[in-house]
């Protein structure tokens, strides 16, 4: 059955977007509002934790969390009052593929915003006091997460997933590669990352594309041609079939799910996005939701996901249950599964999940700093700006047969990598 | 580096700055209604994006619940979904998906709200939907036993499996000796398990009434065309009388510093949380609330903060510390203030050290400090204009707490006219004797005790 839109569709959401090219060649997209006086700035380098250096896991979240610790002229203190005094916010951060920025400044302070924010990428200082400080913030941070179950089986089932690639170790690294790390890992990892081959860059609020062309020069255009990543291998979904269970002496078990995915530019990920909706990615509608918590108490939270690395594809889920019916949430859920993979979902099911996913992606789009992130991110998938306007007839065009068929390839045998951290009885 | 917060999120009131307030622009447009039978209406204007945020907010939360039956506000609102005498169990949930709504609830100490974000034509669905359950919920004993599971559940998630949560519930407990913002708003356990149908039919008759009910639309909608369709949807909900009225015992003023330690084999980094028992913006006198809002950011709001400066940078016997108000509460409240102490550093010497920085603050702060203070403050006010939801709950948590459209506008320049002096002032609040403090350690050298049981030893020295 296919959906058509209704007479009332939204007007191009494509169209609201300019694609700049300033005169040094950096590109942007960009969407000017006036509404509110402020602006939205968001990027990304590719790369990310898994061009930590072997031995070195940490290192991207440890540069991303100095690049505003000491910039240029201003040492760290120095820094943060310059933002401070002009309620500025620039912040970075590091992911599996990607180390991000991003700014927020009111628009009469643009002109300031994008000064420091020049310095945050191209003259950060990496100094000892700040470098040592944040290294022991991050190790706080993970000892403070150190028997937090929910951590703990994250962490497992990422190990088991990916053994023998990076996405298989912690972002932050941990405490005994953290010690490891030195400025010039850094300064090595900053040097082959920044680029302006490796750059995207979404605006959002009260700019005009000259203005932001020519900032955008000064914040990037001295940076290298070209990038120089270490190539990364495609990573297959290990260990399904398998469960491993660490003993921690909580009253609930936290458990995590999960095998192969579908790649983002799969034929079949839009119809893999429908039947995750169906399984666990809705709340009041979806499978395990009704069946898990419900119907039977089970659990506060259950839910699955469909997430798309650069080299890697996962489908994953979790949920947390007294260690008494531990077993028995993992029972459900797994009947669940089976049950898409072998007979796919029902008619209504499949109707109502395309007309939530249609009717919410309006609702991803309210806010400058929404719109600037969900720019970045059609960016770094390697989407164009149409998709905007695409998206949802892509969801709309689903059919019984499509569902069926992705939900065989994405729960296949319905075995699962399973890791839970708690006491359960029975696993 | 930025940090997670390590705290619950801000509860204070930020809003669009008004028009006098020099070079800033006028925000979006406010409107304020009321309906015959009690309901009070906000709409906040925002036309950018074709959304609509529909809030419907009682004036009762945690604090309100029953001696011995604690966490029944939280349970109603999770109940509050299970279907009413016109429409079965999600039967609205499915509406609201199908147009690819979002929808969820939350309680704190002094307010329930529920909530949908569409686009701006299902606005009168979402209507319906409140309406029907604000007058019609029905409850069986076939959801309500599962149900109560579920927050068992999530009360073993949130705080049971958590040594830093279960701390966090024993200062409260301890800061607030007779106040119920003492009890945790999910309950103690004990309290949960006995909760049952007729608990949650009572609560709901005495406080889910029109009159108790403040209704927030924030989004792309015409003011009046939203007053016409509330008077549609909820114009025809009897009125009881006057709203119910919130009772709660005072907390009789502190004398004796309190502190509570926590130690568990599951804790590696060791932590310290003091709060401090001050007046909100609903008790403070005028002017009170504002200059303890700038002080907390002085003493501990980011990196260029006294505790900050102090205890991180100078001394390096923390590796962050902050502050915090919670200022947007009916009753007098909770002013926060937190550091992880560096490696080697006792808690002792940690507290005497942020006991060092306040005392500072006392002989006087810096102008430049308070001027930087009020720069984010009032600059937050801005950042929310572009958030619908945000601003349609700080308007909402702001008026169910017993404040004023007035006080929610007038607060950016309320804030500005903060002085130093004012600042310095506000630190007498922060006397210890008016305060508790957390301690959360490692467990001590493992016990004889044969049990499985983790070593939660959780001890109220007075």
């Amino acid at each position: 059955m296919t959906i058509t839109l209704t007479a009332t569709e939204t007007p191009s959401r494509a169209s609201t977007v300019q694609k700049i090219v300033s005169k040094g060649g950096i590109e942007a997209w960009l969407v000017e509002d006036y509404a509110v006086p402020l602006i939205a700035l968001e990027f990304a380098f590719k790369g990310g934790a898994a061009q930590d250096p072997i031995g070195k896991s940490g290192a991207a979240t440890l540069l991303a969390s100095l690049l505003d610790e000491g910039a240029g002229p201003y040492d760290s203190e120095g820094f943060h009052r310059a933002l401070d005094e002009d309620a500025i916010e620039i912040s970075f951060s590091a992911g599996r593929d990607y180390l991000s920025g991003r700014l927020q400044s009111l628009a009469r302070n643009t002109a300031r915003a994008f000064e420091l924010l020049r310095l945050a990428v191209t003259a950060a200082r990496l100094d000892a006091e700040p470098f040592e400080r944040v290294v022991s913030q991050i190790a706080a941070g993970l000892k403070r997460e150190a028997n937090d179950p929910d951590f703990v089986a994250g962490r497992n089932f990422r190990a088991a997933a990916y053994p023998n690639h990076p996405y298989g170790l912690p972002v932050r690294g941990d405490l005994s590669t953290l010690p490891a790390l030195t400025r010039s890992h850094l300064i090595d990892l900053r040097a082959v990352t920044f680029a302006r081959d490796n750059l995207k860059i979404a605006a959002v609020g009260a700019i005009n594309a000259e203005t932001l062309a020519s900032h955008l020069d000064d914040i990037f255009g001295q940076l290298p041609d070209k990038a120089s990543l270490i190539p990364v291998a495609p990573a297959a979904f290990a260990g399904a079939g398998t469960r491993h269970v660490a003993s921690i002496d909580v009253p609930q078990s936290t458990i995590r799910f999960g095998r192969e995915g579908i790649a983002r530019k799969d034929p079949d990920f839009m119809a893999a996005t429908v039947v995750n909706h169906i399984l666990g990615g809705g709340i009041f509608s979806a499978r395990l939701f009704r069946e898990v918590r419900e119907k039977r108490g089970l659990a506060y939270s259950v839910y699955s996901q469909l997430t798309a690395y650069d080299h890697a594809a996962m489908f994953s889920g979790g949920t947390s249950t007294k260690n008494e019916r531990a077993a028995e949430s993992m029972a459900v859920i797994e009947g669940e599964i089976l049950s898409l993979a072998n007979d796919g979902p029902t008619e209504e099911e499949l109707d109502k999940a395309k007309k939530y996913l249609i009717g919410s992606y309006a609702l991803r789009f309210d806010t400058s700093t929404k719109i600037a992130n969900q720019l970045l991110h059609l960016q770094t998938d390697g989407f164009g700006v149409e998709y905007l306007d695409e998206r949802n007839k892509l969801i709309a065009a689903v059919t019984m047969q499509d569902a069926k068929r992705a939900a065989k390839r994405l729960f296949g045998d319905g075995k699962l990598l399973v890791t839970v951290a708690g006491q359960p009885e029975g696993m | 580096m930025t940090f997670g917060e390590l705290l619950p999120a801000r509860e204070s009131v930020y809003l669009n700055p008004s028009a006098q307030v020099q070079g800033k622009p006028a925000g979006p447009a406010i409107t304020q209604a009321k309906l015959g039978n009690g309901l009070e209406i906000v709409v906040i204007e925002d036309h950018r994006a074709p959304v609509v945020t529909h809030m419907v907010w009682y004036r009762n939360g945690s604090a309100d619940d029953p001696p011995g039956k604690s966490g029944i506000a939280h349970f109603l609102e999770h109940l509050m979904f299970k279907g009413t005498k016109f429409h079965p169990q999600g039967k609205f949930s499915e509406l609201i998906a199908d147009v690819g709504g979002q929808e969820n609830a939350f309680t704190s100490n002094d307010y329930t709200a529920y909530f949908q974000r569409v686009a701006k034509e299902h606005l009168s669905v979402c209507m319906d939907y409140e309406a029907d359950r604000m007058k019609n919920l029905v409850l069986t004993d076939e959801v309500v036993s599962p149900e109560r599971d579920v927050v068992l559940e999530e009360r073993r998630m949130r705080t049971d499996s958590d040594p830093s949560e279960q701390l966090g519930e024993a200062l409260q407990a301890a800061l607030f000796t007779q106040h119920p913002y003492g009890r945790p708003i999910i309950g103690w356990s004990h309290e949960i398990e006995s909760l049952d149908r007729a608990d949650a039919l009572a609560y709901y008759d005495r406080f889910y009434t029109p009159e108790n009910a403040i209704l927030v639309v924030a989004g792309d909608v015409d003011a009046a065309e939203v007053i016409r369709l509330a008077e549609k949807y909820y114009g025809p909900i009897a009125a009881r009388g006057a709203p119910p009225k919130r009772f709660r015992p005072r907390e009789p003023e502190p004398r004796a510093h309190r502190l509570v330690t926590l130690a568990d084999e599951k804790v590696e980094q060791p932590m310290h949380q003091s709060i401090f028992l001050v007046p909100s913006y609903r008790s403070a006198a005028p002017g009170e609330a504002e200059a303890l809002e700038v002080l907390a950011h002085v003493l501990g709001g980011g990196h260029t903060s006294l505790l900050f400066k102090t205890l991180v940078m100078e001394d390096k016997i923390a590796v962050t510390a902050g502050a915090h108000y919670q200022g947007t509460s009916v009753d007098d409240t909770r002013f926060y203030v937190f550091a992880v102490p560096a490696p080697g550093v006792s808690l002792e010497r940690l507290d005497a050290a942020i006991d060092a920085v306040i005392a500072g603050a006392a002989h006087g702060v810096q102008a430049a400090d308070v001027r930087r203070a009020k720069t984010r403050l009032v600059a937050d006010a801005i950042y929310a204009q572009d958030n619908q939801a945000t601003l349609a709950r700080w308007y909402g948590a702001s008026l169910a707490a017993d404040l004023r459209l007035e006080d929610v506008a007038q607060w950016p320049e309320r804030i500005e006219a903060v002085s130093a002096a004012d600042v310095q002032k506000a630190t007498r609040w922060l006397d210890k004797r008016r305060s508790v403090t957390g301690f959360l350690l490692p467990a001590e050298a493992p016990a004889s005790s044969a049990t499985a049981s983790s070593e939660k030893a959780a001890s109220l020295a007075l």
